[in-house]
């Protein structure tokens, strides 16, 4: 059974196509035939996270304009080959896409691919009820930070409205110093505020951007933390149980021990 | 001396983790209390049946609405009786 995934956020810049290029990534690594979708049109980014940014053809608006069949507009990505991207324009807006459209051409994708991902542009406008609309499970990407959780739970409350309900969290660009001195919000906070199954706490981690100047996504990285947090997640969305290692605030036994000098 | 104690018992000003899920908390009483028109007729619409069948009411006179104030929202009803009913 294929599934078809779609990572939102509202909140513009958390990491959603940061996120979108590793799953991606991960889940083709095993195995599965995987395409990703951007829906982001004139801003286009997943092309350049995958390195694939010279090979395009043919874009999304090319294939649902009619233009062209999906199967052409797919880069193949080169290091792993079950991987494919459809891209969007850089020059139309996002208007030009509606989500009939879209649901209709993942219907067609479906019957090709184990999974098909859909990168979202950031809002609650049009160009996220056209990425939402063919989704199964909707995952929201937030960050620790006020005004990226607000956002996230307006976003889930649309998805409900739009009677999507299979809705999975990721916590990005975690600072455990930060939490740890009481600075951030930690997961306990963000459980309890949003409510909503959570599938990846990632942490702030210089290699994403190391990553994303290579056009290799950071789950490529042997020895980067935020890509054993994409890969614990590929592992959740394949149905496999992998416990979470909480960063938490340090409580008043944590501090009596420190004292003590028991850690 | 006290500095010291004051941060061991994690005594003294509020952390900034804290204040953010407080705040957090408030706001979104108010985020998650939008209502669309259209839903919030259709409340007004089932009041109405319901009390109904208890007295007659001044629909053009009643005011339903959500009202927030700081850390709470409240439904608030004002509905004119212009008769009971006997009760059965
Ligand atoms: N875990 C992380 N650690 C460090 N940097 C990160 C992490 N995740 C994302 N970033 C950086 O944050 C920036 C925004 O990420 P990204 O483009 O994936 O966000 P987005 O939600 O897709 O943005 P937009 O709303 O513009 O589409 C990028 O520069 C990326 O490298
Ligand atoms: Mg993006």
């Amino acid at each position: 059974m294929s599934q078809i995934i779609v990572i939102t956020s509202g909140k513009g810049g958390v990491g959603k196509t940061t996120t979108t290029a590793n799953l991606g990534v991960g889940l083709a690594m095993r195995g599965n035939k995987v395409a990703l979708i951007d829906t982001d049109t004139g801003l286009r980014n997943l092309d350049l996270l995958l390195g694939l940014e010279n090979r395009i053809l043919y874009d999304l608006i090319d294939v649902t304009s009619g233009r062209v069949q999906y199967k052409k507009a797919l880069v193949r990505h080169k290091k792993y080959e079950n991987l494919y991207l459809l891209p969007t324009s850089q020059i139309k807006d996002k208007s030009a896409v509606d989500p009939e459209q879209l649901v209709k051409l993942c219907a067609e994708m479906k019957k090709e691919f184990d999974f098909i991902l859909i990168d979202c542009p950031a809002g609650i406008e049009q160009g996220f009820k056209t990425a939402i609309a063919a989704a199964d499970i909707a995952i929201v990407v937030t960050m620790p930070e006020i005004s990226a959780v607000r956002d996230a739970d307006k976003i889930i409350g649309e998805l409900g409205r739009a009677d999507k309900n299979n809705i999975k969290l990721i916590v990005n660009r975690i600072r455990p110093q930060m939490i740890e001195k009481g600075d951030m919000l930690d997961m306990n906070d963000i459980d309890e505020i949003l409510s909503v199954t959570c599938i990846g706490q990632v942490l702030d981690d210089e290699n994403v951007v190391v990553a994303t100047n290579r056009g290799e996504p950071a789950i490529t990285m042997e020895d980067s933390i935020a890509g054993q947090a994409y890969k614990n997640i590929v592992a959740r969305i394949c149905g496999e149980e992998v416990p979470f290692i909480k960063p938490q605030k340090e409580g008043f036994f944590a501090r009596l021990k420190k004292l003590f000098g028991l850690i | 001396m006290l500095d010291i104690l004051k941060k061991f018992f994690g005594a003294g000003e509020k952390r900034s983790g804290t204040v953010a899920k407080e705040r957090l908390q408030v706001v979104l009483i108010h985020d998650r209390a939008t209502v669309s028109p259209e839903i919030m007729d259709k409340i007004k619409e089932e009041i109405i049946a319901v009390l109904s069948k208890y007295m007659n009411i001044n629909r053009t006179d009643m005011e339903i609405a959500l009202e927030t104030d700081s850390d709470s929202v409240a439904l608030v009803a004002n509905i004119p009786v212009n008769s009971m009913r006997h009760a059965k």
